[in-house]
């Protein structure tokens, strides 16, 4: 328990500092891109919400996998705790990208692999918490959400295929591929002020599931003692 | 894997056999799906040009929805008198049992299709111009693959007690591909373009189908397992 509190504390330390870093990085030191302007600075957090949201997401399918062979509550609740937060970074991404959206393409919406891929991704992960909201013991529920989770983890890959094949125009590509394999290009500045914005969020989401899980392992420390209470003044 | 086939068919034929007598779910199904036709009719002016452009989408969307009224129906109905149990308890794989609710809804869900799809260029005055074979292809791969994905997501949510509800959450998001690639290659075939992309699309219905079919199969059991 005490080992566990000191790793939290580390993180916790290095996650506050970095914060501000990365708000000094990304509103001060990177430079103001040419065409887009100001606009361009949602970049940074909409592409590190957006890892985050799909890591949170292969953790959901790794956790499932691992609680479908060998249940335990820890990786149950691991496995929630990740899709909690995957719907709040999923629906960051969202909404930062339909502000650059609107700022960039001048339209809030267009139906582009990405896009449309992170928001059924959106809605597998409000699926499989709905799962979780099931009645029942916890074993049968573990083992119901996390078939749901493997299910739900395969298809995302498929998903993107599918839309990608169906029409692809307009998101840029930043890295790699493009038409003559370097895509956009990026200043070592920005380049810079992104990783470090990865490495801020990445840092944000291990923190917040050490601290999601503890509290859900509290919440079944309280539930459980709350029916030893009862049983015993029915008794 | 012989035994399983043989109890998947018992399991479909017993299915089979009691719709074939209340005519219940097939007969809701059919009803409903004309109902979305009308109501779409209202949605989209039918005598315009632009029903050519929604077709392909229409004959998805009355599949889908008629569908999950059926799919609704295969586990919810075998909670009554405990049905579930004796089937969890018989000597029997539990994929077979799983097996045999596809081939059931399949054939339900197809028998639907075939009336509804046909009232639908009926109602609509759609000219059929393309190929019939493309067309029975696609449409039954894409109705396998969300058959495969609903029977498995139905014995899921029938655990809940709001089942019809979360049956359709669960299940739109993860056939989103296969739809659209239903849809694609159904406008593709039906504006007789050019049959080389359709085919790109149903080999992506089929990969989706195979991969389906095979990790429902397996995680079935896990499912079948809890009470």
């Amino acid at each position: 328990m005490r080992q566990e509190n000191l790793f939290d504390r580390i993180l916790l330390y290095i996650l506050i500092p970095s914060v501000f870093i990365l708000l000094y990085l990304i509103f001060i030191w990177s430079p103001v891109e040419k065409i887009m302007g100001e606009t361009q600075k949602i970049f940074y957090i909409h592409v590190g919400t957006a890892w985050v949201a799909f890591l949170a997401f292969f953790v959901v399918g790794f956790y499932s996998v691992w609680t479908l062979i060998k249940p335990n509550m820890n990786r149950y609740i691991y496995a929630g705790i990740s899709a909690e937060i995957g719907v709040v970074f999923t629906t960051i991404t969202l909404l930062s990208g339909m502000t650059w959206g609107r700022a960039s393409w001048n339209t809030w919406w267009s139906w582009e692999p990405r896009l449309v891929t992170t928001l059924i991704l959106l809605f597998i992960y409000v699926a499989y918490l709905f799962i979780r909201k099931m009645d029942g013991s916890w074993e049968k529920i573990a083992k119901l959400s996390s078939v749901f989770g493997i299910i739900g983890c395969l298809n995302v890959p498929i998903v993107f295929m599918a839309i990608r094949w169906w029409n692809s125009k307009l998101h840029p590509v930043v890295f790699g591929e493009g038409k003559n394999q370097s895509g956009g290009g990026i200043e070592p500045e920005m380049l810079a002020t992104l990783l470090f914005s990865v490495f801020t969020i990445t840092i944000l989401y291990v923190f917040l599931m050490r601290k999601g899980a503890e509290i859900e392992k509290m919440r079944h420390i309280v539930k459980k003692s709350k029916n030893k209470l009862i049983n015993k003044l029915a008794s | 894997m012989k035994t399983i086939l043989l109890d998947a068919l018992t399991i479909a034929g017993k299915d089979l056999k009691g719709e074939l007598r209340s005519k219940q779910t097939i007969g809701m199904m059919l009803v409903f799906s004309a109902l979305v036709i009308i109501i779409f009719s209202f949605a989209f002016d039918p005598t315009s040009n632009t029903v050519k452009a929604i077709i392909p989408g229409l004959v998805w969307v009355i599949t889908i929805f008629a569908g999950i009224l059926g799919l609704n129906r295969s586990f919810v109905s075998e909670l009554e008198n405990h049905c579930l149990t004796g089937l969890r308890t018989a000597p029997i794989d539990p994929s077979s049992i799983y097996l045999g609710k596809v081939l059931a809804n399949f054939s339900l869900v197809t028998s639907v299709q075939l009336i509804s799809i046909p009232v639908l260029f009926l109602l609509f005055g759609y000219r059929f111009t393309g190929s019939y074979l493309w067309f029975c292809c696609i449409v039954i791969c894409g109705t396998i693959g969300f058959i495969i994905v609903g029977t498995f997501l139905a014995a899921l949510a029938a655990n809940a007690k709001n089942s019809e509800m979360l049956l359709p959450v669960l299940l739109l998001p993860l056939i989103s591909p296969l739809l659209i690639a239903g849809v694609q290659a159904t406008r593709i075939v039906l504006e007789s373009l050019e049959i080389t992309d359709a085919i790109s699309w149903l080999k992506l219905m089929i990969a989706y189908d195979f991969l389906f079919l095979a990790v429902c199969f397996l995680l079935f059991e896990y499912i079948m397992e809890e009470s």
